[in-house]
């Protein structure tokens, strides 16, 4: 089973990298972006079958180590 | 009084923190971070700066789940010492051992120089050689050293007189100009900016001699 976590800045936490895209594009001519936020995707191939299980598995990874719950939040997608 | 420096994959002033503990009378001993257990007798622990892992996944969060790390733990839940600069600061935030997150420079930049800084504790083993609102200079040398927590977070941290640095030119976007915060006990510090650095004068102003003195005249054991 394939997972797919995105980790992003919660909302409210200052995104410097967000910002300079967004003044990368605008130099780009790319008009109108009114706001980026930058974040990551970790892809994980599991063993486990078991959607249930799965999805206990990855929070537990999220919680763990995948994401500094100080400032990020995460969320998970199965495929 | 014994010393023990962790050195991860990637850090790069494990000797420099070394050399700077023994300067001022410590036994160092040099630790790896696949060791499980400190060294017997371990009075302060030292976790330096550098780039810990390569920064993989965010800065300290790999060496922050390496095996030395449960040792480091446990000496500071039995009230030990412990320092934690530059790359060593993120780790500790990424443990669990200091609260709050050390993010991207505001102006996102790679920050090298000689900073200013305000003393803004003098009551801890690590600070008690400076007095309250004193200024000292310390070199930074970092690219995520914006110091962030929740407002909660940062007004309990002022609170308990738990602020140990500031900034007084903000080179990163610090909230509240923080460079160093104390744990609950003041026995764990972590702070940007490197006084291991600053502390022998043969290199220069030795301004962050007054650190390492002042840890070694406390007496501290674990």
């Amino acid at each position: 089973m394939r997972a797919r976590v995105t980790v992003m800045l919660k909302a409210g936490v200052l995104d410097p990298q967000g910002e300079a895209i967004r003044h990368a594009l605008a130099a780009l001519g790319f008009a109108g972006v009114e706001r980026v936020r930058q974040g990551k995707v970790i892809e994980l191939d599991l063993a486990e079958t078991d959607r249930a299980a799965a999805e206990a598995q990855v929070a537990a990874m999220c919680e763990r180590l995948l994401a500094n719950t100080v400032i990020e939040s995460w969320r998970v997608e199965f495929a | 009084m014994r010393a023990a420096v962790v050195t991860f994959p990637g850090s790069n002033c494990d000797r420099d923190l070394a050399e700077a503990l023994a300067l001022h009378g410590f036994a160092v001993a040099r630790v790896w971070h696949k060791d499980t257990d400190l060294p017997a007798g371990t009075d302060v622990v030292g976790i330096p700066g550098g780039f810990s892992f390569g920064d993989y996944l965010r800065c300290g969060a790999i060496a922050a789940r390496s095996p030395v790390m449960a040792a480091v733990a446990a000496h500071a839940a039995r009230g030990g010492h412990v320092i934690g600069i530059c790359n060593g600061f993120q780790v500790l935030t990424e443990a669990g051992l200091l609260p709050g997150a050390l993010m991207r420079n505001a102006g996102l930049r790679f920050v090298c120089r000689p900073v200013r800084l305000r003393v803004a504790t003098a009551a801890s083993a690590f600070t008690a050689g400076w007095a309250a609102g004193a200024t000292v200079t310390l070199p930074v040398a970092h690219h995520d050293g914006n110091y962030q927590a929740d407002s909660a977070t940062l007004d309990r941290l002022a609170a308990e007189d738990r602020i140990a640095f500031t900034y007084i030119d903000d080179p990163n976007g610090s909230a509240r100009g923080i460079a160093g915060v104390l744990s609950a006990n003041r026995r764990v510090l972590g702070m940007m900016p490197h006084p291991e650095r600053s502390a022998d004068p043969a290199l220069g102003p030795a301004e962050g001699a007054a650190l390492f003195r002042a840890l070694a005249a406390a007496g501290v054991s674990a």
